[in-house]
């Protein structure tokens, strides 16, 4: 039996499971982006503008890894998602297994020492130890909670979130995956890594470039893919609130993220290029929606009371 | 290689661990030789090791808006069996006491009828509640810190009792759980009464004070949040014992009951372990602008649908001037003498007295009476001039408001300080858990240490740190290994066959 979850603690473990997955994208994103810079390919504007950081010129390196890695009062930054994180994780430690706890506060506690580092040895040292801290996060979850609703909470968030970077990545550099071959930009290689998936692609697709936006939009198998995130958000919430209706769906959460997973499912992969704006910009709003809808149904807590004092309403009690 | 304790100088109190220097005390002869062997580096290691465990685990407290990690001193506290046995009955009994007298406060009254206690000393209590009276209650100090200091000739004396919402417990499980790892050879050569029992018996009472009407009932902790010093303690409680902590803003009450709002709706509560005070608990009754209780609380605890712990108005119980009278009232009650004596206190509503300790400020301890976290605390001896004069000034303006006690020079225990061991005042709060038939004492309880030298003051908001607080068993303590563990060998049919597989694939 799964034991009820206190409204304000899902809504908690919810942006939990999403801060610590968008500072690993963030670090996946930037270790990308600071490659390309070494290449004279990237000046940070398409990075910032993926981040929703508005109007954002031309960076350097360093005021790009300052302000997306290292500035922990910047929460569109590694730092500040691991901070919030961590502060998060701080009112449910309850909660959650006290190893995932101590991997949160260790993380933010060392970020300091990494940054120290990183400024001798190179970001990608900094950017790596996020994204390891990431993953044993989420392995010590796995290893360590039930699969309860506290646990679909935080896989939900993390999903919702990495289904939301990956097609914002693919969004600033389709140019560079479905454009015409340019074997002087490594591009389209770097985000493979940025995903994890240069291995897993290489293995199934045998390095064809052309299948490089299917791979990370459509593939059923890879788990970073927008596919495999949609696919596992959706379960989550079939899990969450089992509908049992015979037609229709009451979950609006659901029903969108079934909607925009139903268009990639039967998507015509050969024409997948030239769809690919619109399918972002459906995704893009499935996400928002999806996002709305989660909030209104589990996480209504009660607004603190506003008083009134020697208003009328007094006079009965 | 000097020996740790070879430069210890005992300061002018009664030391813990020596009678003389040099020579331990009977209980501490088995951690001596542990520790007199460790150099001085090797100590030092061993101590930043400890403060890396509690900064890892977060075991921290909030101190003007920032969270610190507690310090914990390496050089464990212990207590004999015989000490540890009288301390217990003593706080047994002081905890029945005020029980009964709170019973009474917010029911007959019979004490002050009897003249036992003057009438306006109830009237004049800021932490009387008249909100509380009436409400139905078995129990209404579920937990207790009464806390104990041992005077210069070596004999305890409760020093104040805690019947609000102590804290500090949670200090004592992180302290013990860090030190066993790192030290485990101490805790290898004698038998250290366990304390992971307490968050069942908490639960026990907690579960056992629920309403009458109700068979399985849900218990919560209730918490003003993480900007809150203890919340770490609260956070722990609620996980050791498997309940729900919640903020004021997760509950609602409709119909004179308390529901938490969940992914699923309203659930009901039965039992609140309560850790925030009084006078934020209820907007209806107490301060209107208080976000951090829940409004309707005390009227559902007054329907008897739900059970508050500990009960509302206890604070009239520890005040510091009715500690004065706890003696009379154990006589009142029980018919029984006080096991361990209060500190010498002078009530200063009594014009003679009060004229006395303001001639005499400059030799005395002026407390507020509702203080806690040793603010507001003034020891005469210590303080300049300027203090006395303001502090005669408030004491004249409020006599009601102050207590004067004999300073007394708390007992010292060697605590590391740098990387040697120096003698600091200590005292010890033991935490009773009481669920109506039987008050149970958690073993040991926590040894705050004043780590500034010559401080007094052992409160953790003024630089204090603590210490792993040892009870040794009835028997005397046996050297050498533990017995083997039942069922630590395999049994003989067991095939490693993971193993086998990495072996092959050494090869």
């Amino acid at each position: 039996m799964t034991r009820e979850l206190l409204s304000r603690i899902a809504e908690t473990l919810y942006w939990i499971g999403r801060y610590v997955e968008r500072a690993d994208d963030i670090a996946r994103l930037l270790d990308v982006a600071l490659r390309r810079a070494l290449a004279g390919e990237e000046d940070g504007t398409a990075v910032f503008a993926i981040l929703g950081h508005k109007g954002a010129g031309p960076q350097t390196a360093e005021t790009m890894v300052g302000r997306l890695a290292y500035d922990a009062t910047d929460p569109g930054s590694i730092s500040g998602c691991v901070r919030a994180a961590r502060e998060n994780a701080r009112g449910v430690r309850e909660i959650i297994s006290s190893e995932t706890w101590e991997c949160l506060n260790v993380t933010w506690n060392e970020l300091p020492a990494m940054r120290a580092a990183a400024e001798r040895l190179g970001p990608h040292h900094y950017l790596r130890y996020v994204r390891e801290r990431s993953a044993m996060f989420f392995g010590l979850a796995d290893g360590t909670m039930s699969r309860d609703d506290g646990w679909r909470f935080i896989v939900l968030g993390r999903s919702l979130e990495r289904a939301d970077m990956t097609s914002r990545l693919l969004a600033v550099y389709h140019a560079s995956v479905s454009g015409p071959p340019s074997p002087a930009s490594p591009t389209w290689r770097l985000l493979l890594e940025a995903c994890g998936a240069d291995e897993s692609f290489t293995r199934t697709h045998r390095g064809d470039r052309s299948k490089v936006l299917e791979f990370l939009l459509l593939d059923r198998l890879f788990p970073r893919s927008v596919m495999h995130a949609l696919a596992t958000a959706e379960q989550c919430l079939a899990e969450l609130a089992p509908h049992h209706g015979r037609a229709g769906m009451a979950d609006a959460a659901r029903a969108a993220i079934g909607r925009v997973r139903m268009t990639l499912e039967y998507a015509d992969t050969a024409s997948l290029p030239e769809q690919l704006p619109g399918l972002l910009a459906a995704l893009q709003e499935a996400g928002e929606a999806a996002t709305l809808a989660i909030t209104d149904r589990f996480f209504q807590h009660t607004a603190p009371a506003g008083w009134v004092r020697g208003g009328s309403s007094w006079a009965g009690v | 290689m000097a020996d740790i304790f070879d430069s210890y100088a005992l300061a002018d109190a009664w030391d813990e661990m020596f009678e003389r220097p040099g020579v331990p005390r009977p209980a501490y002869q088995g951690l001596f030789a542990a520790l007199q062997p460790l150099g001085a580096d090797e100590l030092r290691y061993r101590a930043d090791q400890l403060a890396r465990v509690f900064t890892d685990r977060g075991v921290t407290f909030d101190y003007a808006g920032e969270e610190r990690p507690f310090p914990l001193d390496l050089i464990p506290r212990v207590l004999d069996a015989a000490e540890w046995d009288l301390i217990a009955r003593a706080v047994r009994q002081r905890v029945r006491t005020l029980e009964a007298f709170l019973d009474d406060v917010y029911g007959t009254r019979q004490v002050f009828h009897d003249g036992v206690v003057p009438w306006r000393l109830l009237h004049s209590s800021p932490h009387f509640h008249r909100a509380a009276d009436g409400i139905p209650a078995r129990v209404r100090v579920h937990i207790a810190g009464i806390d104990i200091i041992r005077d210069e000739n070596g004999d305890f004396r409760v020093l104040e009792d805690n019947v609000r919402t102590p804290s500090g417990v949670s200090y004592v499980l992180e302290n013990r759980l860090a030190m066993s790892r790192t030290l485990p050879a101490l805790f290898a050569e004698q038998r250290v009464r366990p304390v992971d029992e307490y968050p069942g018996r908490l639960l026990g009472a907690l579960r056992k004070a629920a309403p009458d009407h109700v068979t399985d009932p849900t218990v919560v902790v209730l918490t003003p949040g993480v900007y809150n010093a203890a919340y770490f303690e609260h956070a722990l409680l609620a996980r050791l014992m498997g309940v729900e902590l919640v903020e004021g803003r997760d509950l609602v009450c409709e119909n004179n009951r308390v529901y938490m709002v969940t992914t699923h709706g309203k659930r009901p509560v039965h039992v609140i372990y309560r850790r925030v005070d009084d006078e934020y608990l209820d907007p209806l009754h107490f301060r209107w602008d208080s976000t951090l209780g829940c409004p309707g609380l005390l009227n559902s605890a007054r329907s008897g649908n739900v059970t508050i712990a500990n009960a509302v108005g206890n604070g009239v119980a520890d005040d510091k001037l009715i500690y004065t009278y706890v003696p009379d009232l154990m006589k009142y009650y029980l018919g029984e003498e006080p096991l361990i004596a209060n500190v010498e206190s002078y009530r200063l509503e009594d014009p003679d007295t009060l004229e006395w300790a303001l001639g005499n400020l400059g030799a005395l301890v002026l407390k507020p009476v509702d203080g806690a976290g040793g603010k507001g605390i003034v020891i005469g001896p210590r303080a300049p001039e300027e203090t006395l004069a303001s502090l005669a000034e408030a004491v004249r303006a409020d006599p009601r408001g102050w207590v004067a006690q004999r300073p007394v020079a708390l007992s010292t225990s060697p605590s590391l300080i740098g990387d040697r061991p120096r003698p600091r005042h200590i005292d010890l709060r033991p935490f009773a858990v009481n669920d109506g038939d039987d008050v149970w004492l958690l073993p040991g309880g926590l040894t705050r240490v004043a780590l500034p030298e010559g401080e007094l003051v052992v409160n953790s908001s003024q630089g204090g740190g603590s210490k792993d607080t040892w009870v040794l068993p009835d028997e005397p303590a046996r050297p050498g290994p533990a017995p083997a563990l039942a069922g630590a060998a395999p049994p003989a049919h067991w095939e490693p066959s993971r193993s086998a597989a990495w072996d092959a694939e050494q090869q």
